[in-house]
């Protein structure tokens, strides 16, 4: 008699489904972190430009 | 940085759905395959992934070309968004596919046509950022990055085309395959819905990652700028 089955290669499924969901997961938090990280470099350096800009006004003031 | 628009916000939400919804339909909704089984649902993903990557390779020479027109930063950032997307999901496709080959054709990998043409469209646009990173001047290193995607770009649709043109195992699902072809299925309608509905996810999540990546080169554009000042 011929037994016909479908082969179990559920294990590959999974894997690869897992597999495609962590590097989207990696790639979006790594735009976020991306993200942070220049948001506070960009406010740094505001910071520092407005220092900067304080300082040579008063250097302009006094002379 | 300008808050995240109403439009994206929306966008990001329908990713999710159509994410969910995707998985859904490749996981449960759609029928197993007779002769391959379950390993056969990752074909759903794997050309969801592979459109959406071949297509922003070619967006990216558009914006190449654009640039190199117009020399307008703004098409060097999409650029750039289009071939960091792409890159991500070529590489899910490549990898999604060396697991689909395991039991299909008994390898992880074997040097077919498409296989290797598909493995060099990746390794062009991972040379794409080595190349970038190596140019310190913006201006030179948008003009480099344009001419790059622009010759890069003929690999996409030679990658396409190459299971027509050629001999090889790798099957075609729309279109006459090859005698030589391994895995190949016809799909039934519950499988072409899964299929297209993936096709469309795809589009969608790659348009979301797309924007959210353009404001992040904007972003990454002011700190430069800002950096530039500071140092003077």
């Amino acid at each position: 008699m011929y037994l016909e089955t479908i082969p179990d290669t559920s294990a590959y499924m999974i894997g690869g489904y897992a597999f495609a969901f962590i590097v989207m997961g990696i790639y979006v938090f790594s735009m976020y972190l991306r993200n942070s990280n220049l948001k506070r470099d960009a406010e740094t350096l505001e910071t520092l430009q407005a220092e900067e800009a304080k300082k040579s006004g008063t250097k302009k003031n006094k002379s | 940085m300008q808050p995240r628009p109403l439009v994206l916000k929306i966008l990001d939400f329908a990713s999710v759905i159509v994410l969910a919804v995707a998985t859904y339909l490749a996981l449960v909704f759609a029928p197993t395959e007779a002769v391959m089984g379950q390993v056969q649902r990752v074909f759903y993903f794997h050309i969801g992934t592979a459109w959406v990557g071949l297509l922003g390779f070619i967006i990216a020479a558009l914006a190449g070309i654009l640039y190199l027109v117009t020399k307008d930063a703004r098409w060097d950032r999409f650029e750039v968004a289009a071939v960091e997307v792409s890159t991500l999901f070529f590489f899910i496709t490549i990898v999604l596919g060396a697991i689909w080959a395991r039991p299909a054709w008994n390898t992880w990998w074997t040097w077919d046509p498409r296989l290797t043409t598909a493995a060099i469209t990746e390794l062009i646009y991972i040379a794409y950022f080595m190349l970038r990173q190596g140019i310190e001047d913006p201006e030179r290193r948008a003009r480099f990055g344009a001419v790059y995607t622009l010759l890069g770009g003929i690999s996409a649709p030679i990658t396409f085309m190459v299971i027509r043109l050629f001999r090889t195992i790798h099957p075609v699902v729309v279109g006459s395959q090859s005698a030589a072809a391994q895995g190949g299925f016809s799909m039934t309608s519950d499988m072409k819905t899964a299929f297209f509905f993936a096709l469309f996810a795809f589009t969608v999540i790659f348009i979301d990652m797309m924007w959210h990546r353009i404001r992040l080169g904007n972003l990454e554009d002011k700190v430069e700028q800002l950096k530039l000042k500071v140092s003077m």
